[in-house]
């Protein structure tokens, strides 16, 4: 047996387990965030609340109609996402020509009116959700449960997806020119709005399934989104929101940074990312990806 | 803030040109009716209306007239209302100093956050604010002084200046009646300075004012330090009269609470936050039987006053009366 500074093996490998899977909740999301504002140029504060729809929709699909885990993987976000669409058709397309900061608070509303909604009806203790991948794989120097091996390769795959489609494929070229010059987009016969409401959807699927993925691994709650949209504000501030690429990389940069902090100094794990958002304002305020604009 | 700020800018210049002698009387029936108040309501809700509309005339400095939105004024607010309960109840200061430290407090807090919060706008500045104050509320919840999720209860009211008598209900009233009429006029005061017009230059065109010559950053960093006292002051009084600082003041809901009292009155009006929060805290009176509702109710209303009366309730009575005032001219 070898120790780390006093550290066992077991924990440290642990917590930066761990530190990986919330790792991979902030890419998730804060990929979507990114993509959405690309376009729509409004920060979804109501992230978070689609967060814990997904983990909730998962929850509900399991208890009122049987329906695996498997199955609201896939059916959980689109749900999600659809009422996401109808809510981008209905009250966020009358606010894009207005300062951002209506977007930002139109979708606060929004987060309280669904955190309201599923406290009054579920209370604020959380919901437990059968782990679908129990037991797990001796590694020798740390015991790796299943799940949690499949949250961090599920997210990375959804991940490198995502960049794959926005940064190489067709479809992604009509998305990052419409996020220069929509106007220019429109003119060559692109629908753009009907792209707006597609990719708003897709951000807010991609939300989704990360509570879904997230319903195993932690409890289904309320108040689930609230706590983690305020970081990944966070962590889309010290990524800053240019790049694909770089959203990913510092969301699992940070996961992993969190999990180190709760082995080495536990009182700063909840704001150590904070912290860091302080030092790179004051050395490169925007953002290590982003560009100034 | 195209739509709102297009009209705000021109609220307070057509106010002043109705005559300032018009403002004035009102703003004296408005204090003849405060003094007299407490014998046909119940202090205790007037005292928390004014304490929040207070709260929400700070912020509305950085919002309405510096065209920043902070999502973290509740660190303030609730800083300064610890720094108070802690060393009102636990060092033995009198009320005056407990907010003196309460007040120095928050604005040492807010020129810190603020050295930080103010290298990024608009949307980002807000998500800055949002992320220091959860960070600070997670400093509140682990700080031993704190008392954790039981917060600092039953702070003592002792004399105010040493001879005022503060425990009866209705003397503690007419003191925070004092103490809001200053933070009024201190913000109506900064408003209408040279001082409040760059402020005000900055909001709607930020390149061009530094063209001119102004440093746009030590503006914004000045009006976020005394907002953020303000905001404290406000947080500090509150300790006096609910007796009490908890976690709730610190929370992002609180922040969110902020908002909507700002965005229900009518931001960049002068008279805006005073009616939301008035209304806001109505509200929550009548409904605090409900739980959970409360939350959908105060979401519906961001959702309705975004969506619809983006001015505010103040801002769409200023809209209409300009409209019918222009009527008669022409």
């Amino acid at each position: 047996m070898f120790e780390l500074l006093g550290i066992p093996p077991q924990a440290l490998f642990g917590q930066l387990l761990l530190g990986l899977i919330n790792g991979a909740f902030y890419a998730m999301l804060s990929l979507g965030l990114a993509v959405i504002f690309g376009l729509l140029n409004v920060i979804n504060f109501t992230h978070g609340a689609q967060y814990m729809m997904g983990a909730f929709a998962a929850w509900m699909l399991l208890n009122y109609l049987g329906v695996p885990f498997w199955g609201a993987l896939v059916i959980a976000p689109v749900i999600v996402a659809i009422i996401g669409m109808v809510i981008e058709r209905t009250l966020l397309r009358r606010l894009y020509n207005l300062d951002h900061l209506y977007g930002l608070l139109l979708t606060f509303g929004l987060a309280l009116i669904f955190e309201g909604l599923f406290r009054r009806q579920y209370g604020s203790s959380g919901l437990p959700y059968n782990n679908p991948l129990p037991g797990g794989t001796n590694l020798g120097f740390m015991f790796l449960p299943n799940y949690r091996a499949f949250v961090v390769v599920a997210s990375l795959v959804v991940c490198f997806a995502t960049w794959f489609v926005i940064e190489r494929t067709k479809l992604g070229s009509y998305l990052r020119a419409a996020t220069e010059r929509p106007d220019l987009v429109q003119a060559f016969g692109i629908d753009v709005p009907r792209m707006i409401t597609l990719t708003y959807g897709f951000g807010v699927g991609l939300a989704a399934l990360a509570g879904v993925l997230a319903a195993p691994a932690y409890q289904v709650s309320p108040t689930m989104g609230s706590n983690l949209i305020i970081v990944v504000f966070a962590v889309v501030v010290i990524g800053g929101m240019g790049s694909i690429m770089g959203a990913i990389l510092t969301g699992f940069g940070l996961g992993v940074v969190e999990g180190l902090t709760k082995v080495f100094y536990p009182e700063a794990s909840s704001t150590v990312i904070f912290v860091i958002m302080a030092i790179v304002l004051m050395v490169k305020p925007a953002g290590l990806f982003g560009t100034a604009k | 803030m195209s739509a709102s700020t297009s009209s705000s800018s021109r609220a307070p210049a057509g106010a002043a040109s109705g005559g300032s002698s018009v403002l004035t009387v009102m703003g004296l029936a408005a204090i003849a009716v405060l003094l007299v108040a407490p014998f046909g309501v119940y202090p205790v809700f007037l005292m928390k209306v004014m304490c929040f509309a207070l709260f929400a005339c700070a912020f509305n400095l950085m919002l309405g007239y510096t065209g920043l939105l902070s999502f973290g004024h509740a660190m303030f607010f609730g800083g300064s209302a610890y720094i108070t309960a802690h060393t009102i109840k636990v060092m033995g200061f009198s009320p005056e100093l407990g907010i003196l430290a309460g007040v120095a407090f928050a604005a040492a807090l807010g020129f810190v956050v603020g050295i930080i919060a103010i290298r990024r706008q608009g949307i980002y500045f807000a998500m800055v604010t949002l992320a220091l104050a959860q960070m600070f509320f997670f400093f509140c919840l682990q700080a031993p002084f704190t008392g954790g999720e039981d917060g600092l209860q039953s702070v003592p009211r002792r004399p105010l200046f040493g001879f005022i008598d503060i425990t009866n209900d209705v003397h503690l009233y007419y003191v925070v009646l004092a103490i809001f009429v200053i933070g009024f006029l201190v913000i109506y005061r900064t408003i209408h300075s040279p001082f409040g017009q760059v402020l005000k230059a900055i909001r709607e065109n930020e390149p061009r004012a530094i063209s001119l010559g102004y440093r746009a950053n030590q503006y914004k960093l000045l009006a976020f330090v005394l907002s953020a006292g303000l905001a404290g002051l406000a947080g500090s009084t509150k300790v006096l009269v609910f007796q009490l600082a908890s976690l709730t003041d610190v929370a992002w809901q609180m922040s969110g609470e902020v908002i909507l009292m700002t965005l229900v009155g009518g931001m960049g009006t002068i008279l805006g936050p005073v009616v939301g929060a008035a209304v806001i805290v109505t509200m929550q009176n009548y409904l605090a039987g409900l739980g959970e509702w409360v939350l959908v109710i105060q979401g519906v209303i961001f959702v309705a006053a975004v969506s619809l009366f983006r001015r505010g309730i103040v801002g769409e009575v200023l809209a209409i009366a300009k409209y019918y005032g222009s009527r008669k001219a022409g």
